[in-house]
C-alpha cells in the first residue's frame, strides 16, 4: 500500500532488485578472496591472471571477481526482478560471503590453508 | 618546491579518492543508521533523497577511481622489479621493504592484504548506491534491505580504513618516487 509523506510517495517495490544485488555483492567478495587465494596457491593460477603484466596475478584476480560479481548480479537480477523475496536470509547468505571474501584476503589466514 | 610524477599520482590515489572516499562514509553510514534504525519512521524530503543519491554516486565513482589507480598505476610502481645487482633499491618499494626483516611484515602482510582488501569497498558500495537509487524513498518498506545496505556500507568502510591505514604506513618506509619532476614553485 502507498504511503505519502510530506513531498514523496513511497510507492511498494518489490524486494527483489535489491536482494540480487546485496547477494551477488556478496558473491563478488566472495569471489575475490577465492581469486586471490588460488592465484597464490597455485603458480598456473596466478601465471593465468596475470592480465596485466605490471600489476601481476592482482589484475587477473579483481577483474576476473569483477566479471562474477556482475554476471551473478544480472542473473539473479533476471530471476528475482518484480517480485518479493525473503531478504533477510538473502542477506544472510551474502554477509557469510562477505565474511569468507575478508578472510581469504587476510594474508596469515591465506598462508594458514596453504600450510605456509 | 617540487613534486615528482609518481608522487603526485600516488597522493591523487590516497590523499584525493581514498581520502574523500573515507571521509564520504561518515555521512553514509549516519543516513543509513537513522533510515535503519528501530522505530525510524522518517522519510526524507525531494530535496534530501536528490541530495543523498548524488552523495552516494561520488562514494561509488571515489572507490572506483581509488582502486583503478592504485592497482593499475601506482602498483606496477611498488611491485618494479630491480635489475639484477642493484645495491639502491629506493626507486623498487617492494624489494625495499623485502630487503629488511624490520620492514618486510609491511609488504607480506600490509600490501598483500591492502591490495585484496579494498576492492570489497567499491563492490560493496555500488551495490549501496544502487540499493538506494533502486528504492529511494521506498527503502523505508525494507528494513532487511536497508540493514543489508548498511552492513555493506560499515564493510566497505573497514576494508578502505585497512587500505588506507596500510598504504600510508607502507609509503612512509619505501615511498613510490620518481618519474618527471613538477616544479610547483621557486623557494627564497
Amino acid at each position: 500500500m502507498a504511503k505519502t509523506s510530506e513531498t514523496l510517495t513511497i510507492a511498494d517495490v518489490p524486494s527483489g532488485a535489491g536482494a540480487a544485488a546485496i547477494l551477488a555483492a556478496g558473491i563478488g567478495c566472495a569471489v575475490l578472496g577465492v581469486f586471490g587465494l588460488m592465484g597464490d596457491a597455485f603458480k598456473a593460477v596466478g601465471e593465468f591472471f596475470k592480465f596485466y603484466s605490471p600489476t601481476g596475478p592482482l589484475s587477473g584476480v579483481t577483474t576476473s571477481a569483477i566479471v562474477v560479481w556482475l554476471g551473478a548480479w544480472f542473473v539473479l537480477a533476471k530471476m528475482w526482478s518484480g517480485r518479493d523475496v525473503a531478504v533477510a536470509r538473502i542477506s544472510a547468505l551474502a554477509f557469510v560471503l562477505l565474511a569468507i571474501g575478508f578472510a581469504l584476503t587476510f594474508p596469515p589466514i591465506v598462508d594458514l590453508l596453504q600450510g605456509k | 618546491m617540487e613534486i615528482s610524477w609518481r608522487d603526485l599520482w600516488t597522493m591523487s590515489h590516497g590523499m584525493g579518492f581514498g581520502a574523500l572516499f573515507m571521509l564520504a562514509f561518515s555521512g553514509a553510514i549516519a543516513e543509513f543508521y537513522r533510515m535503519s534504525a528501530p522505530g525510524s519512521t522518517t522519510l526524507p524530503n525531494l530535496r534530501h533523497s536528490a541530495l543523498l543519491r548524488f552523495y552516494l554516486i561520488g562514494m561509488v565513482i571515489l572507490a572506483w577511481l581509488t582502486v583503478l589507480s592504485g592497482t593499475y598505476i601506482v602498483y606496477p610502481w611498488y611491485r618494479a622489479v630491480p635489475p639484477i645487482g642493484t645495491i639502491d633499491l629506493s626507486a623498487f618499494p617492494r624489494n625495499l621493504l623485502l630487503s629488511s626483516p624490520s620492514t618486510s611484515g609491511w609488504h607480506s602482510l600490509g600490501m598483500e592484504w591492502k591490495e585484496h582488501v579494498a576492492w570489497i569497498a567499491p563492490i560493496g558500495m555500488t551495490m549501496v548506491a544502487y540499493v538506494y537509487l533502486k528504492y529511494g524513498s521506498s527503502l523505508s518498506e525494507h528494513r532487511s534491505l536497508r540493514r543489508a545496505a548498511l552492513v555493506f556500507a560499515v564493510a566497505a568502510f573497514v576494508a578502505t580504513a585497512v587500505a588506507g591505514g596500510f598504504g600510508a604506513m607502507i609509503n612512509k618506509y619505501a615511498p613510490v618516487r620518481g618519474g618527471e619532476t613538477i616544479h610547483l614553485m621557486t623557494g627564497k
